[in-house]
């Protein structure tokens, strides 16, 4: 990895939904790095300013969502002055390739970056046949 | 009581129509000496003070450095992306280098009271305007 890169800004991208929410506050997509081990599939999100309280991560029929949302009161009182770039809650969902044990969910939290490991069952795993 | 439903949630919605009007604004106009690049900046008014928040997800605390100077900012640092050996990556969309940003702001801060803090990804920095600065009630005789 080389260690000079100048760094662009992402622009945030806005969660598009089948269905509207009744509240009428954005959402926004986590950027994310997925990778595969053996055992294993670890995603890895970047939400900013959520609390280690307000995420939800779950697994159904196959597919992973995560939910995190941020804590607006401490904007209150605060007048913006110049802005370049909006807050709002973050939601993602992955369809999932392979079967993952629902109870080893590991997630770990930290500098509003989110870590899960998903333990894979043990009929997913890669195996090596012998050739007799 | 409906308005007890609607409170919490007009609070996001308020702030992000705030922040969204605010994007055109020209309070900053040519005075950030580097306008646009990473980190993205909002600058927020408190009472006579300004907070700057800058969203900085997994960021090591000791690669920032801030520096500050008169009515200038410099934020920099090094944000890394660390992949395990051997693994087979599926999507790569985090981005990691280097940034070096210096924002200039339309008043005196004092230096000495400077805060930075930095909590669940994003940097807040509290900068105080200088007492000299502040406006002053001029009494009539």
């Amino acid at each position: 990895m080389a260690s000079k890169q100048e760094l662009q800004v992402q622009q945030k991208r806005e969660l598009e939904k089948k269905e509207e929410t009744t509240i009428p506050a954005r959402i926004f997509v986590p950027t994310a790095d997925i990778y595969e081990t053996e055992d294993a599939l670890s995603v890895i999100l970047e939400m900013p300013g959520v609390e280690r309280n307000n995420v939800d991560v779950r697994v159904e029929d196959g597919v992973l969502y995560v939910e995190g949302r941020v804590d607006l009161s401490k904007y209150q009182n605060l007048q913006p002055l110049y802005t370049e770039y909006n807050v709002g809650h973050y939601s993602r969902s992955f369809r999932l390739s392979s079967k993952i044990d629902q109870n080893k969910i590991g997630a770990e939290l930290r500098d509003g970056v989110l870590s899960l490991t998903l333990a894979k069952v043990e009929e997913a795993r890669p195996r090596t046949i012998q050739v007799k | 009581m409906v308005t007890a439903f609607a409170d919490p949630f007009d609070a996001l919605f308020n702030l992000q129509r705030a922040l969204e009007a605010r994007l055109a604004s020209d309070w900053l106009q040519d005075l950030t000496t580097s306008r646009g690049p990473f980190p993205p900046i909002n600058v927020f008014q408190q009472g006579e003070d300004i907070l700057a928040i800058i969203e900085l997800p997994g960021i090591d605390k000791n690669d920032v450095q801030i520096q500050a100077k008169e009515n200038t900012i410099r934020i920099s640092g090094r944000k890394a992306v660390d992949f395990p050996e051997g693994v087979s990556v599926h999507r790569r969309e985090r981005i990691w280098g280097e940034f070096d940003r210096t924002l200039s702001l339309p008043v005196q801060l004092d230096p000495d009271g400077i805060k930075a803090e930095y909590r669940d990804g994003v940097l807040a920095l509290f900068l105080p305007r200088a007492e000299r600065d502040k406006p002053r009630m001029i009494a009539i005789k």
